[in-house]
């Protein structure tokens, strides 16, 4: 098939393998083109995406009504909740409805609470971009410096103790870092006065900026851990590759130092994969706010998703589920542009 | 050839932990001093020498129930393996072996499966499902067949052009043929240094679950969801919910070891770029 994986793990490997060329025509600008191309393949995925979420929640043999509201369910209240869902008609019928619905905005009723979804999502998906911005701002320069110093100092301790923490940070859950964080940072210890940050991140309309960061301060921290040794080990990965091409070494036998080799030479040709390890991460870091919200009961989407599941609140929990695969698909879109941008290579299609 | 001498202090160190907690789970009701749920002391009382890691939120017995606990997040995390396995290499395997249509069909609704996040969509598709564990085994099982497949695609496809498979379908060997004694023998060993990767993210996927309330059910006893039981006390000091959390740390840097060197091993074998 001449169509690129849109995933995370065919990313980096799609940049080494530029798209066919339209035989015979030369079109004006072959990047636009290729990044139009690559949007409309996101676009095309988004909307098989949402056609996924909403047959995921069509599976069951019975039907919704009866899950939602268990065994004990009346008849009446079983006929009305299937009313309410629209029950009674065809699923395709339902899934247009639905579709149809989310592109003017409208994403529905809560079932539990009544309340229109768009506006009691609006503010949590700005809290939830807020906490991930910050854990990002933090966590990809430091995650470039380590990398880079793992490089400069390849197979010395700082290198075997990156891949030590990488290690151990793909195999440490979630909550276990952001625990401990509370355990030692937000609990009275022997150590300190009085607890450095709070346990629970409340935060609230017109809260002021420091007394926010200040709250957010936790979650942010353990959101950059779960990140950083990816990242550091991919940063690694990326730029051990390019020093080790053959004009790295034409550099070095000609004399270059050091700094100049990386200054010139490696970083220039590091720049692509590295945005696109980042852009993944970020994708990343968009899926891990879900438990680390839940940890420190921060009111962002991530928990509110995991609330109205355990409510059984399907249009919420669809509603919510297409936000997070469009802002992860999103995000992949961006490392491929991004990837296309920053290398001529790409622009060119032989 | 395997020696216990030529085993490295890294992988030696987490075959002895993934035994102990393989040990820990098979004899259960053997070694716990208490039983899963009973009631044998004050709320969160400290480590004493009746209860050597405490007592949990309602006065349980936490080594007991961390024992218990070993059985169920292992067994559910090994069947839900088994089944992605299956799965994914098979059809993986089919995939490669038939293409055309089949290879197509089957390999973008993978791609599709893979473009959302699982955490998302197992959540999306647990809002509707019962939780029982048969349905979590079969959630976790099937999403995480869709990594399985591609391995085991790639792998296949590599082995399906060898001479030694043309000259099986030039004999006329049928696909089962092909795929089950042609193609499985040769790619067993990229696939079984998978089977501990896929194994510890199916425990941190339950745990996940089980933390956040959707996974496997109370009074039943498994470590993400003894974190949640205990994880008030947190903010009063009390590490309880801290000790779920490390063993399921443990378990899966152990497995990660072990693994590693499997890969390195094979990738030797193979004379590839690992050395031993």
């Amino acid at each position: 098939m001449a169509e690129q994986n849109a995933i995370s793990s065919a990313a980096l490997s799609d940049a080494s393998a530029p798209p066919a060329a339209d035989a015979g025509r030369r079109p004006a600008s072959p990047i636009l083109r290729l990044i139009l191309k690559r949007v409309g393949q996101g676009i095309l995925l988004l909307f098989a995406v949402s056609v996924l979420i909403f047959a995921g929640t069509q599976i069951l043999p019975g039907d919704v009504a009866q899950s939602i509201l268990g065994q004990s369910a009346t008849p009446q209240a079983l006929a009305n909740l299937r009313e309410e869902l629209g029950l009674n008609q065809p699923a395709y019928v339902r899934y247009f409805q639905w579709l149809g619905g989310v592109l003017t905005g409208d994403l529905g009723t809560a079932l539990s609470s009544r309340q229109d979804i768009a506006s009691a999502l609006l503010p949590r998906l700005g809290n939830t971009l807020f906490l991930a911005f910050w854990a990002a701002f933090v966590s990809i320069p430091l995650a470039i410096i380590l990398g880079l110093l793992a490089v400069r100092y390849r197979n010395g301790w700082v290198d075997k103790a990156i891949s030590g923490l990488a290690l151990a940070s793909t195999s440490l859950p979630e909550f276990f870092i952001g625990y401990l964080l509370v355990f030692f940072f937000a609990v009275p210890q022997a150590w300190m006065a009085m607890p450095w940050f709070p346990a629970i991140s409340t935060v609230y309309d017109g809260m002021p900026f420091w007394s926010r960061m200040q709250a957010i301060a936790l979650p942010a921290a353990a959101l950059t851990l779960v990140v950083l040794a990816h990242m550091m080990r991919m940063t690694r990965a990326a730029i051990l590759n390019v020093m080790q091409s053959a004009y790295i070494e034409t550099a070095e036998l000609k004399g270059l130092s050091q700094f100049t080799i990386i200054r010139r030479h490696a970083f220039p040709n590091a720049i692509a994969p590295i945005v696109n390890v980042v852009m993944l991460n970020l994708a990343f870091l968009v899926v891990g706010v879900v438990v680390i919200e839940v940890i420190f009961v921060y009111p962002g989407m991530g928990q509110y998703l995991v609330d109205h599941v355990s409510k059984r609140d399907v249009p919420v929990v669809q509603a919510v589920g297409l936000i997070f695969a469009a802002v992860y698909i999103t995000m992949n879109i961006v490392a491929d542009i991004a990837a296309i941008v920053a290398n001529p290579r790409l622009r060119h299609p032989r | 050839m395997l020696s216990v001498k030529g085993i490295p202090a890294g992988a030696a160190l987490g075959l002895v932990m993934t035994a102990l907690f393989l040990f820990a789970a098979v004899f259960a009701p053997v070694i716990a001093p208490y039983g899963m749920g009973e009631i044998v002391g004050g709320v969160w009382e400290p480590a004493s020498e009746n209860f050597w890691l405490g007592t949990d939120n309602l006065g349980r017995d936490l080594l007991s129930r961390m024992i218990y606990g070993a059985r169920t997040t292992i067994l559910i995390a090994a069947l839900a393996t088994a089944l992605s396995f299956g799965l994914g290499s098979v059809l993986g395997f089919l995939a490669a072996v038939v293409g055309g249509w089949l290879d197509t069909g089957l390999s973008r609704f993978v791609d599709l499966l893979m473009a959302i996040p699982t955490l998302i969509f197992g959540l999306v598709v647990l809002s509707v499902l019962p939780s029982t564990v048969l349905t979590l085994i079969l959630v976790m099982g099937i999403l995480d067949a869709t990594r399985v497949y591609r391995l085991a695609r790639a792998v296949a496809a590599d082995i399906n052009v060898m001479d030694f498979v043309e000259a099986a379908k030039l004999r006329g060997e049928g696909s089962g043929w092909i795929i089950f004694r042609e193609i499985l023998p040769n790619a067993l060993s990229p696939l079984v240094s998978e089977l501990g990767l896929r194994f510890i993210y199916a425990v941190l996927f339950l745990s996940a679950l089980s933390f956040l309330g959707l996974g496997v059910q109370p009074p039943e006893a498994d470590w993400g969801g003894m974190v949640k039981e205990n994880k008030e006390g947190i903010v009063f000091g009390i590490p309880a919910a801290l000790i779920p959390a490390a063993a399921i740390s443990v378990l899966a840097i152990s497995v990660n070891l072990v693994a590693d060197w499997i890969l390195n091993r094979t990738s030797s074998l193979k004379g590839g770029r690992g050395h031993a």
